[in-house]
């Protein structure tokens, strides 16, 4: 689904990402953790090919939408529009299939999206990013300022859509729940991957229990 | 019908030329962020196409509606200069298009000569009011109403206003956020040709025509912040309504200076509460 190899990405002189590799299988849910500034956005955007790798390749297969950090809706346009502007690039944008995918949407349908809470709002951005009918989804930081009762609707449903066929790389600085949810995980620092493996082996080795998961080494 | 009747009616037929100039600005400042300084241009571009293809013999409503198009085709090459360029800033835009206006002066006296020019309307009076401005306000409504469709109804308007409200976001679900912003410059080419094409049976049309056009249609536009495109014709229509009345009762020279005061007073009361061009 997606395959990103040796990929270099810079801002001017910066190196935001410095011989990235990555791979998600279709179908798969796979996690990329890392703390701050590690460069998750980065990949995130030249994925959606928003940014120009300096170097590397990225490989694509099938359609790819982007829930993105910060959520990013169209603030003054309503739900069911934003709905609709997901499907953009598709020919049909009725939004009855994301309805029933996510019902708490519809109740919601003709409000602003600017109006709606935190939860309410990361709801709309993964019905958007659905919207384009996607086989690979891709979520930056999906938790960040969330409820843990919120977060815990949100992981549900994407483990449904998981069911359904949907591959999903997460974008998570909680790494706790990254790991529970996703079978296998990247660990990115400083622009470069320095862990990978299945989610359990991650949560069992020392130096990620220490550093994301708040535990003794 | 009354004197005070006939001060409106013209008042309003005349604001309606400042609320599609100042609509023009807002249809591209929402979408691209660019203050259009060339807006006035498309207008008296469009009013001197008219007085030509008139005299090679086009018929009324075709000559008018081809310089209207036209005035569409120069605001979307306007967009490509000004913006065409990947990373532009909105205020170097700004700038470009300032130029752009000044070199339009040299294309507009090459090709037309500095003397005034006009065309006719819609002969004949209603009440002691020419029917063209009852033409002038029909045509706005009808147009204006149809623009406030598009961005309303269409997934086409929905666009653009997602362009404007969140470049970044457009661009992930697949927006050619670039392509939105020439088309909302030649929507703009296009209302900014209609207010010129409008006005000039009742007013003449020169080169410089632009500025009285810009400062109307940019006061209206202030009052709504550059992005409330109701607000924009409400101001433009008192715009309008008060020039005509000072005309009228007091003297027309003082016309201009309305559009001024008007502006300026706007101006101050908002920089009051805060800076106009970055709240939008
Ligand atoms: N648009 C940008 N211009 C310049 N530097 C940037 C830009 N975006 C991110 N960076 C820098 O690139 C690095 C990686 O940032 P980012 O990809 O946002 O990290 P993360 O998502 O992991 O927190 C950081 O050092 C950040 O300051
Ligand atoms: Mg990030």
């Amino acid at each position: 689904m997606i395959r990103v190899e040796d990929l270099v990405v810079r801002y001017g002189a910066a190196t935001a990402l410095d011989g990235v590799s990555l791979t998600v299988a279709a179908g798969e849910l796979v996690a990329l953790i890392g703390p701050n500034g590690a460069g998750k956005s980065t990949l995130v955007n030249a994925l959606a090919g928003l940014l120009r790798p300096a170097a590397g390749k990225i490989r694509v297969d099938g359609r790819l939408a982007l829930v993105p950090e910060g959520r990013h809706l169209f603030t003054p346009l309503t739900v069911d529009d934003n709905l609709r502007l997901g499907a953009w690039r598709a020919k049909n944008r009725d939004t009855g299939h994301i309805y029933e995918l996510l019902p708490e949407l519809e109740p919601l349908s003709r409000r602003p999206a600017g109006r709606l809470s935190g939860g309410q709002q990361q709801m709309v951005a993964l019905g958007r990013a659905l919207m384009a009918r996607p086989d690979v989804l891709v979520i930056d930081e999906m938790s960040l300022g969330l409820a843990p009762l919120v977060v815990r609707h949100l992981a549900d449903n994407l483990r449904e859509r998981h069911r359904d066929g949907l591959a999903v790389l997460l974008i998570e600085q909680n790494a706790r729940l990254a790991l529970e949810l996703c079978t296998r995980a990247y660990v990115l620092e400083a622009g470069r991957i320095v862990a990978e493996g299945s989610a359990a082996d991650l949560a069992g080795s020392p130096q990620v229990a220490a550093a994301y998961l708040g535990l003794e080494a | 019908m009354g004197e005070l009747a006939q001060y409106l009616v013209t008042g309003v037929g005349i604001g309606c030329a400042y609320a599609l100039t100042g609509s023009g600005l807002v249809v591209i400042y929402r979408v691209t962020r660019v203050v259009n300084f060339a807006q006035g241009s498309f207008s008296v571009f469009a009013a001197l196409t008219v007085t030509t293809l008139l005299a090679a013999g086009l018929p009324h409503g075709f000559a008018e509606t081809l310089a209207v198009l036209l005035a569409g085709v120069i605001g979307l090459i306007v967009g490509l200069v000004a913006t065409g360029k990947p990373g532009t800033t909105a205020q170097s835009a700004l700038i470009v298009t300032l130029g752009l206006g000044v070199f339009a002066y040299a294309v507009e006296i090459l090709l037309w000569g500095d003397q005034p020019r006009s065309f006719d309307g819609i002969p004949g009076s209603v009440g002691g009011i020419q029917k063209h401005y009852l033409l002038i306000i029909g045509v706005t409504a009808v147009v204006l109403g149809a623009t406030a469709l598009l961005f309303a109804r269409t997934d086409l308007g929905r666009a653009l206003t997602a362009t404007a409200a969140d470049p970044y976001a457009a661009r992930i679900v697949g927006i050619d956020v670039t392509r939105m912003g020439l088309l909302a410059f030649a929507l703009g080419g296009a209302l900014g040709g209609l207010a010129g094409v409008l006005i000039t049976p009742v007013q003449q049309v020169s080169f410089d025509s632009d500025v009285a056009l810009v400062v109307s249609g940019f006061s209206a536009a202030i009052l709504g912040n550059l992005t409330r495109p109701g607000l924009t014709l409400a101001g433009g229509l008192l715009l309008g309504v008060v020039q005509t009345l000072v005309g009228g009762y007091l003297s027309t020279s003082y016309q201009s200076e309305v559009a001024l005061i008007f502006m300026l007073a706007v101006l101050v009361a908002r920089a009051g509460r805060r800076d106009v061009l970055e709240a939008a």
